[in-house]
C-alpha cells in the first residue's frame, strides 16, 4: 500500500505541481488538485507506464481520487 | 539539414495515389516514413523503395485502419522500430459512390469506417505519445467535396466533411500539449481514384478551375511536409483547400 502511493504521490506531485501533503487519499484530482479532465487522461497514461499495465478507458473514466487510482492499482498488481 | 529530419512519420493508405506522394515527399524532407496499405503490398513495397532512395528509413505495415486492434499494432511497432511517433498522416480512403436513393447501407458504412472511423482511431492512439513529448503534428486528408458536396458521393462527403470537424475538435482537445491538427481538402487531383470518373465530368470540373489545370499528387504532399515541419508551429484546426481555387 505504502509503496504504491509514494510511487503515485510522486507522479502527481510531477504532473499536477502540487505540494507533496496535498496528495491525501480521498483528494479528487479535478477538485482538490487542479487537473483539468486531459490531465487525468495524462495522469492515467503515466500510472500504466510506471505500474507496467493497462487501465481501460472504461476504468479509468473512474479514478477521481488519489484513493481511486491507489485501489485500482493495487487490485491490479 | 532538412526540415523534418529525425522525425517518425506514420502516413495510411501509403501504396498509391495521394499518400505514396506524401511519404516520398516526407522521405524527401529527411522523415521515416511508416508505409500503411490495406490490399496491395506489392505497391507498398515500391513506395517503401521510394522512400529508401530518398535516404531515410520505410517500414511497410498492413493495417485496416477502421480496426483499432490493428491500429494498435501499427503504433506499437513504430514505436519500437523507431522510438517515436512525430507526424501521423491520415489519408486513407475509399469511394463507393452512388445516388443517394440507390446507396446501399454496407457502402456508407465502409466508407464512414475507412475515411473517418479510422481517424478518430489513428488520432486516439497516436496522441497517447505525442502527449507525452509535449509536441506532434497530424495531417488528415480530407477532400474539397466536403465542403462543398457532390452528387453520387453522400457517404464520401459526409465523411470528409466529418474528418474537417474532427480536425477542428481534436486540435482544440491536443493544443495544450503542442498537437497540431489540420486538413487539407484536395481538389481534383490525379489519381487511379479520380481516373475512374468519366471524361465529360473531368472536363466539367476543369472549367470549375480557376487555375485551369488538375492537381498532381506532390501538390498536396508539399503542402502536408509545410503542415509536418516547425514552420507551422502556429497553425492548427485548419483546413487547407488545395484545388486550384476551385472553392474560395
Amino acid at each position: 500500500m505504502a509503496e504504491v502511493l509514494d510511487r503515485v504521490t510522486k507522479i502527481i506531485v510531477d504532473r499536477l505541481g502540487v505540494d507533496e501533503s496535498e496528495v491525501k487519499l480521498e483528494a479528487s484530482f479535478k477538485e482538490d488538485l487542479g487537473a483539468d479532465s486531459l490531465d487525468v487522461v495524462e495522469l492515467v497514461m503515466e500510472l500504466e507506464d510506471e505500474f507496467d499495465m493497462e487501465i481501460s478507458d472504461e476504468d479509468a473514466e473512474k479514478i477521481g481520487t488519489v484513493g481511486d487510482a491507489v485501489s485500482y492499482i493495487e487490485s491490479k498488481m | 539539414m532538412m526540415k523534418l529530419d529525425g522525425k517518425t512519420a506514420i502516413v495510411t493508405g501509403a501504396s498509391r495515389g495521394i499518400g505514396r506522394s506524401i511519404a516520398i515527399e516526407l522521405a524527401k524532407n529527411g522523415a521515416n516514413v511508416v508505409v500503411n496499405y490495406s490490399g496491395n503490398e506489392e505497391k507498398a513495397k515500391e513506395t517503401a523503395r521510394e522512400v529508401e532512395s530518398a535516404g531515410t528509413k520505410a517500414l511497410v505495415f498492413k493495417a485496416d485502419v477502421s480496426n483499432a486492434d490493428d491500429v494498435q499494432a501499427m503504433l506499437k511497432e513504430t514505436l519500437s522500430e523507431f522510438g517515436s511517433i512525430d507526424i501521423l498522416v491520415n489519408n486513407a480512403g475509399i469511394t463507393k459512390d452512388n445516388l443517394l436513393m440507390r446507396m446501399k447501407e454496407d457502402d456508407w458504412d465502409q466508407v464512414m469506417d475507412i475515411n473517418l472511423k479510422s481517424v478518430f482511431l489513428t488520432t486516439k492512439a497516436a496522441a497517447r505519445p505525442m502527449m507525452k513529448q509535449r509536441k506532434g503534428k497530424i495531417i488528415n486528408v480530407s477532400s474539397i467535396v466536403g465542403v462543398m458536396g457532390n452528387a453520387g458521393q453522400a457517404n464520401y462527403v459526409a465523411s470528409k466533411a466529418g474528418v474537417i470537424g474532427l480536425t477542428k475538435t481534436s486540435a482544440k482537445e491536443l493544443a495544450a500539449r503542442g498537437i497540431n491538427v489540420n486538413a487539407v481538402a484536395p481538389g481534383f487531383i490525379e489519381t487511379d481514384m479520380t481516373g475512374e470518373l468519366p471524361p465529360d465530368v473531368q472536363e466539367a470540373m476543369k472549367q470549375m478551375i480557376p487555375l485551369d489545370r488538375f492537381g498532381k499528387p506532390e501538390d498536396i504532399a508539399k503542402a502536408v511536409v509545410f503542415l509536418a515541419s516547425d514552420d507551422a508551429d502556429y497553425i492548427t484546426g485548419q483546413t487547407i483547400h488545395i484545388d486550384g481555387g476551385m472553392v474560395m
